[in-house]
């Protein structure tokens, strides 16, 4: 993990759960071509109808469900580096399943990640979990699923025979730790 | 009760198809792990949990396929796999159908040992 692609860890209970939260705001660059208004004919990203003189397409951000995927990795792998105390280095190494149900993140909505860990070894670990997307204009309302995922994270010290990584662990560098330190983990 | 034998292969067969994206009928008692069905080394560890789970019984690290004799002094050499080698694969997986390997030990080869049969075998010894 490089960088760091969650806001606040709201729950870590070792070796069991995580639950994450990731702010979706309109000022990410990604989101600008996720997806960007167009004049090319053709419903090409299922957003809302109506839009500017001389443009087919309004204007539709939404978060992708690739980049959704790898906050739930993040989430997911905190939980398993925190299980042995970031002695290891946790990788991404399957993603089993990942079924979204369709519901848009869109800017001024939080998602919500929680990660649970199934199995866990000194070798690796498999993960599952939840999606699910609060709106803050509403926030009585039962959050909406957003998908389901299960994961397996390799501890590759522990795997890549022959193979000799930095002792130095480059997973969990220090903006995750922050992170950890600024959501009252411990 | 134990489980007859083609129960435990149904179950096999849901187990492979969900760890690996494989057909049922591609996951026939005499395929492989790793070349017929495209296992990689992730899905080994993702098939030993499945497998846990599906029977209700733990499975101890590297317990189904271990190569960790491959790397010891004498096992291997020029690529074959010696008599003292086989020797100690057969003991740490009596659940494996040797013949085949044996009549040629390329270590390349040792792969072809892990069929669908082979993990059938391990489970019905462990939930027997």
């Amino acid at each position: 993990m490089r960088w760091l692609w969650l806001d606040r860890i709201l729950e870590l209970d070792k070796a069991k759960r995580c639950i994450a939260i990731r702010n979706v705001t309109a000022a990410e660059d990604v989101l600008h071509d996720h997806f960007a208004a167009s004049t090319k004919a053709g419903g090409f990203h299922g957003g809302p109808t109506g839009c500017a003189p001389g443009t087919e397409h309004p204007a539709y951000p939404v978060m992708p469900n690739s980049l959704i995927i790898e906050g739930f990795a993040q989430t997911a792998g905190i939980l398993v580096g925190h299980a042995n105390d970031f002695k290891e280095k946790v990788i991404l190494a399957k993603i089993g399943k990942a079924e979204f149900t369709g519901v848009p993140a869109t800017p001024g909505t939080t998602i919500r990640h929680t990660a649970e860990i199934t199995n866990l070894t000194d070798s690796g670990a498999s993960t599952t979990g939840t999606v699910e997307l609060l709106d803050p204009a509403d926030p009585s309302a039962a959050p909406k699923a957003l998908a389901t995922i299960d994961m397996m994270f390799s501890h590759i010290d522990q795997n890549m025979q022959g193979i000799e990584f930095p002792e130095e662990n480059f997973v969990f560098t220090d903006q995750f730790m922050d992170l950890l330190a600024r959501s009252g983990v411990k | 009760m134990a489980l007859s034998d083609e129960e435990i292969f149904e179950k096999i067969q849901e187990v492979l198809e969900e760890a690996l994206g494989v057909d049922e009928d591609e996951v026939t008692p005499e395929a492989t792990i790793g070349g017929d069905l495209g296992a990689e080394s992730i899905d080994y560890l993702d098939i030993s949990f499945r497998l846990e789970k599906a029977f209700d019984i733990k499975i101890g690290e590297s317990e189904m396929f271990d190569q960790s004799v491959l790397s010891e002094e004498g096992v291997v050499e020029d690529g074959v796999v010696t008599d003292e080698g086989l020797a100690k694969l057969k003991e740490k997986m009596p659940h494996a159908e040797w013949s085949a390997f044996e009549a040629d030990p390329q270590v390349d080869k040792l792969g072809d040992v892990f069929t669908v049969e082979m993990i059938r075998r391990f489970v019905k010894a462990k939930t027997a």
